[in-house]
């Protein structure tokens, strides 16, 4: 094989200095707490060395949270490139799309409804099927060849269904401490989570992240047009059942334990792109590594920011991730004022 | 070389509940350029995506041999280049990079990692279109007429059997015109099937070997440019009478003033 310098060997520095940095904000993230501890002794604990208390504290109570936020914004990196590869369009992400609010509502039907706890399968199956169900009707809405336009217009009217039917929900709730309950959940948190809550989310996860990663190729074929795309050889129709599944799965199973945590798979491609091109498969592993370390290191300042109350991690990452949006809308304003898409 | 390579029998495409496509039965052979010309909205485009398969039609097509239903859609992929009108690319990617996705269906899906073999097909096609001077540049960066060179090249890198070009000389200038014009009946004359869209009737006298005349979907005359393009039938499907003269060998076919 003949191996091109340039963009490949510089995707791959990237690349790997982001797994170091999403190492370093893991670390970081079970050093802080309410007990502090140095990066040394997490390390430590980490391996079963050091002091029982540090150990329980590192593997027990803080690692849970840590894979947690590593997986799940992992998932949202990856689906929000995997989706804007599939539609060829900067703009498209899942928040966007009514992913996570539909995945919400599925979660939050489940729970008023007293047909499952919070730590049964059935939320996750519930959060996935609404996800599903959501990017399917939102693609076939906007139809073939969708300009950005009609995407976000669907997904705009898709979240809004998805937020009135969860207020619905919340406003039929007999119980007013289960709608607060429901409540606090929605805001998006990575607070207080164990194992249980890993073994619950983080198959879907790594389900959804398999699949969308395996049509990585077909996305660089999309960058030509569908139908450039079909006389390559890539079933595009095949392709989009795929990626709206994989999405599906990976969101619905991180909401189903973190609530919505908005605007991640937005974000991180463009914070690689400018890194190593705007290829779309090569995108896939940085845009997901690039979302593990945005709510690793979000996970961390809501724990470092002074506050009365605790600030919710998915506020956090919606106060910085609606002002990159408008920052990304004035980009492509042309292309959202008709011209050419 | 003179056995029908591409044949089609009783093709007939059906969109939204128009024809589109009717009656349309073809025997194409290798080394030939063909010219399918007609009025805007004849159905010449969907006559080319029913060809490769991408769209749904009625009827039977072979392809050297073999029935195109049967074929897998990799499969296909490697027997057809298809190129589109519009030569769009969704995003800013080198120009290499997009001539290399014409691998794709040898399974180069990465334009980083060429087989010697891919890298040379790429190179070739480079060359031959005239854009291995912009290979390292961002194709959304070029003008239109060198994007559509690079996506001619991109069709030309599969090295196909067959080669399907939508109106590839739209938006050139006269001098690439004739150049693209040239580089298909190269590869034409090199052993490929070249099938080419075109509204400019004199190119299509000049090079082609073989003419189809399209008119509300079906084929209205079939042959060499001066049986294809008589007078009846450019006053005909056309409406227009036609100048005609000869020179250096070549037939010369000028569209002159509409009835």
């Amino acid at each position: 094989m003949t191996r091109r310098s340039g963009s490949n060997s510089s995707a791959a520095a990237v690349t790997a200095a982001l797994a170091v940095l999403v190492a370093m904000l893991a670390i970081g993230s079970l050093a802080v707490g309410p007990v502090k501890l140095s990066p040394l002794t997490v390390v430590q604990a980490l391996a079963g060395l050091g002091g029982e208390v540090q150990q329980i504290i590192v593997q027990e109570i803080r690692l849970p949270r840590t894979i947690l936020a590593l997986a799940i914004g992992g998932i949202l990196g990856l689906s929000g490139a995997a989706l804007q590869g599939l539609l060829r369009n900067p703009l498209a992400s899942p928040s966007l799309f009514g992913a996570p609010q539909s995945a919400a509502f599925g979660a939050v039907l489940i729970i008023s409804l007293g047909l499952a706890d919070v730590r049964s399968f059935a939320l996750p199956a519930a959060a996935i099927t609404m996800a599903f169900v959501s990017v399917f009707v939102l693609l076939a809405v906007a139809g073939r060849n969708a300009s950005l336009l009609l995407l976000i217009l669907a997904g705009l009217a898709i979240s809004a269904l998805a937020g009135a039917a969860t207020a619905l929900v919340m406003n039929l709730s007999a119980n007013p401490f289960a709608s607060l309950e429901i409540a606090f959940w929605l805001l998006g948190s990575l607070e207080d989570r164990s194992f249980r809550h890993v073994v619950l989310a983080l198959p879907f996860i790594v389900a959804g992240g398999v699949l969308l990663f395996s049509q990585r190729a077909a996305f660089r074929a999309l960058s030509l047009g569908e139908e450039t795309a079909q006389s390559l050889g890539v079933d595009v129709a095949r392709l989009r059942l795929i990626v709206i599944a994989g999405t599906a799965l990976g969101v619905g199973g991180a909401v189903s334990v973190s609530g919505t945590i908005g605007f991640i798979g937005l974000v991180a491609p463009h914070l690689v792109r400018p890194l190593i091109g705007h290829d779309p498969a090569r995108v896939l592993l940085p845009s997901a590594l690039a979302g593990a370390a945005l709510l690793l290191a979000a996970d961390i300042a809501v724990r470092l920011i002074p506050a009365s109350s605790d600030i919710k991690v998915g506020v956090l990452t919606s106060i910085i991730g609606v002002p990159f949006f408008l920052y990304l809308i004035v980009r492509e304003r042309r292309a959202l004022g008709g011209g050419v898409a | 070389m003179s056995a029908a390579f591409l044949t089609a029998r009783d093709l007939a495409v059906t969109l939204s509940g128009r024809d589109v496509l009717r009656g349309v039965s073809l025997d194409l052979t290798r080394g030939h350029l063909v010219a399918l010309v007609g009025p805007n909205g004849a159905g010449k485009t969907t006559l080319l995506r029913a060809l490769a398969g991408l769209i749904e039609s009625q009827g039977e097509i072979t392809i050297g041999g073999d029935s195109l239903a049967s074929l897998a859609l990799r499969e296909r992929a490697k027997r057809f280049g298809y190129l589109p009108q519009g030569h769009l690319v969704h995003w800013p990617l080198p120009v290499r990079d997009v001539v290399a996705l014409g691998r794709f269906p040898h399974g180069a899906t990465d334009p980083a990692w060429l087989s010697p073999l891919d890298a040379e097909a790429v190179d070739r096609a480079m060359a031959v279109t005239d854009v291995t001077q912009f290979a390292d540049r961002i194709v959304t960066e070029l003008s239109g007429g060198e994007r559509s060179r690079v996506a001619l090249a991109r069709v030309l890198a599969l090295e196909a059997p067959v080669v399907l070009a939508d109106e590839p000389t739209a938006s050139l200038d006269p001098r690439y015109q004739l150049d693209v014009m040239q580089t298909l009946r190269t590869t034409a004359d090199a052993g490929t099937l070249v099938i080419v869209v075109t509204h400019d009737l004199g190119s299509a006298a000049r090079f082609a070997d073989t003419v189809l005349v399209m008119a509300s979907g079906a084929l209205a005359a079939h042959g060499t440019p001066n049986d294809a393009l008589s007078d009846e039938i450019m006053q005909q499907v056309f409406r227009v009478s036609a100048y005609r003269a000869q020179y250096q060998d070549s037939g010369v076919i000028l569209p002159w003033s509409g009835t």
